[in-house]
């Protein structure tokens, strides 16, 4: 699917939109799309119009979120500034969709310096190549009610500051690969989370539940969350991580995931190392999970903010991202700026 | 005398016969271990799970040696070790044995363990570092501290390997009390140990995972390899269980610690 050309794909997608969104009806509703069936999404819709879904049980009683997910979408995080509703009629989101979808098939010209770049839509499975959870919504955020980020607090504007200025001190973003950024590095991609944030392709997650546990596998850079269900106890508070610690526990259906210990340098939009994430995984579907989290850090915003960014179902299995491995990219960049610099100090030596 | 010599012989006949029979009994005894079962009847192999061994640095048999890293001293020496080959030594096409003895010479440049990549089937096993198993019915996830390098078992759902990658393709079934997972589609680029023992992209490897108490598991696999090897051979150790209440598999994303390793070179040097 990744050799054919984009403009294929993307009118492909288009139209898929176009023909499925005539039948969703209910504002804010989460309902599957993608290209190969448009049946597969009548047990989303069904489920949604107001009857009771009872998720199916694993063998040990567990609520079963099983399965391959993927949190692809066309809806923002934030609200954008032109838009002052909360939900979109169908017709306005088709346009939003449609518009987006535009924007990203836009091709640089061949031949060109900018034509020479990490094509996603080649190399990676985009928005309009794989399954997105179509929802009404303007904004991901459902409160602050605005579908902003609240603004950044005293405290936080100075650690921006701070951050801005090491950055700057470390010096040129291609002098040494620290200073690149992390998702180049393969480490873990930038604002990755928790919570879970689609990547802008591949955004693909498996989820497996064993007695006592669940995890859940990100497609990028082979990324494991394993999610004790024991109630035990948080790790002390030297133990931190890229992706923090995570505690689960069953309210009723509902999956409750709470991470703290984060180390920071994966700050999750700006947040401090005392971020908390408090993740809400229940299925409302044979193909949605409804995925809600909660935001909370004193130290970078005065209130929570929350958002809504349901997974829906995609069809498996996920490939091994073995990023680091063949991350040649980094070395060739690097290189590149060294030879740069050699060639511009020949020209200096040269022209004196 | 005819009489004495017959009585002899089945006197020794019975005690041999008495002595198998205990030895079978033991045999049997490990083997009939039945393990306690998941909620779908499965043997649990649910856990945290370290190999206690130094397979690692040689799967081979090895004496102990000093550390490859003068700086380290003893705390980088290598342990002896007994070996986890069956019958000790690994059979070896001649050229590939003396690319082995290369790879060893050439250790801290080559072995991928040192530049934090995924370290293949079955080295991600006894590494080192312990490894979950989240198991379920249709996947079966192994999860590795080492470099997050994680496996999907496909119990259901199965395909042949879609392409070649660092930790395989790997697909399982049940055959009595042992999980049995069958791994092929590698690259060439993983090694065994960091003793310098390889193989080759037409790697096939066959896990068997045995529950033997409820704490140990029994961890044999065969290597197929006919690029590399003039036969198939086995490794077999044991696994052991974490039991601390609070165990659990810990970050060790290894990238940032070898970025300068890899890319120090390259780095900006300051204006002379």
């Amino acid at each position: 699917m990744r050799h054919r050309t984009r403009s294929f794909m993307r009118g492909g997608a288009v139209a898929l939109v176009l023909a499925l969104a005539a039948t969703i009806s209910i504002a804010g509703q989460t309902q599957s799309t993608a290209k190969p069936a448009a049946a597969k999404a009548a047990p989303a819709s069904a489920a949604a119009a107001g009857k009771a879904y009872k998720a199916p049980r694993t063998p040990d009683g567990q609520p079963d979120l099983q399965g391959f997910w993927t949190n692809s979408t066309y809806v923002p995080l934030e609200r954008p500034n032109n838009v002052t509703k909360e939900i979109y009629t169908p017709e306005e989101a088709e346009a939003a969709i449609k518009a987006a979808a535009a924007r990203e098939a836009e091709q640089t010209e061949p031949g060109t310096t900018a034509d020479v770049h990490y094509d996603f839509s080649q190399f990676g499975l985009d928005r309009s190549q794989s399954k997105f959870a179509m929802n009404l919504r303007t904004s991901l955020i459902v409160d602050p009610p605005d579908g902003k980020i609240p603004p950044v607090n005293a405290q936080g504007q100075k650690r921006a500051q701070e951050r801005a200025a090491a950055r700057k001190a470390a010096g040129g973003q291609y002098d040494a690969v620290e200073n690149m950024p992390i998702g180049s590095r393969c480490i873990i991609m930038g604002g990755a989370g928790p919570p879970l944030m689609n990547a802008g392709y591949n955004a693909n997650y498996q989820i497996v539940q064993s007695p006592g546990y669940v995890m859940i596998l990100t497609e990028m850079i082979h990324d494991v969350r394993i999610i004790p269900l024991d109630n035990r106890s948080q790790p002390p508070s030297q133990v931190r991580q890229w992706v923090g610690l995570s505690r689960g526990r069953w309210e009723g259906d509902t999956l409750v995931v709470e991470t703290t210990n984060f180390n920071g340098k994966n700050a999750f939009r700006g947040a401090s190392e005392n971020l908390k994430v408090t993740e809400r995984f229940t299925r409302t579907a044979d193909d949605t999970i409804s995925y809600k989290f909660t935001v909370e850090d004193p130290m970078t915003w005065d209130r929570s903010w929350t958002a809504d960014a349901p997974l829906v179902k995609t069809e498996g299995p996920i490939f091994e991202f073995a990023c680091h491995e063949t991350n040649y990219g980094i070395a060739n960049i690097l290189a590149g700026a060294r030879a740069d610099e050699k060639k511009a100090a020949e020209q200096k030596k040269g022209s004196n | 005398m005819r009489n004495h010599f017959l009585i002899g012989t089945t006197v020794a006949a019975i005690a041999g016969c008495l002595l198998l029979a205990i030895t079978s009994a033991t045999a049997q005894q490990s083997t009939a271990y039945r393990a306690p079962r998941t909620p779908d009847g499965k043997p649990n192999l649910n856990g945290i799970w370290q190999t206690m061994n130094t397979a690692n640095w040689n799967i081979e048999p090895h004496p102990a040696a000093p550390s490859p890293v003068r700086e380290l001293g003893a705390a980088g020496a290598v342990p002896a070790g007994l070996g986890v080959v069956d019958g000790g030594e690994i059979p070896y096409l001649p050229a590939a044995r003396k690319k082995q003895q290369e790879n060893y010479a050439n250790r801290l440049k080559l072995d991928p363990e040192i530049k934090c990549y995924l370290p293949g089937v079955p080295r991600s096993t006894y590494q080192g570092m312990p490894f979950q198993i989240i198991q379920s019915t249709k996947h079966i996830m192994l999860i590795h501290e080492f470099a997050g390098a994680v496996r999907t078992v496909y119990m259901a759902d199965q395909t042949e390997a879609p392409a070649d990658s660092w930790m395989g393709w790997s697909n399982g079934r049940w055959e009595g009390e042992t999980l049995v997972v069958d791994t092929k589609g590698f690259n060439d680029l993983s090694w065994f140990d960091r003793a310098g023992n390889f193989h080759s992209d037409a790697l096939h490897v066959v896990e068997r995972f045995t529950p033997r108490s409820a704490e140990t598991i029994n961890y044999e696999v065969t290597i197929e390899d006919p690029k590399v090897f003039s036969k198939p051979w086995k490794m077999s150790m044991p696994l052991y269980k974490h039991v601390e209440r609070n165990a659990q598999i810990l970050e060790f994303r290894c990238v940032e610690f070898v970025e300068d390793l890899l890319y120090g070179h390259l780095r900006k040097q300051p204006a002379k």
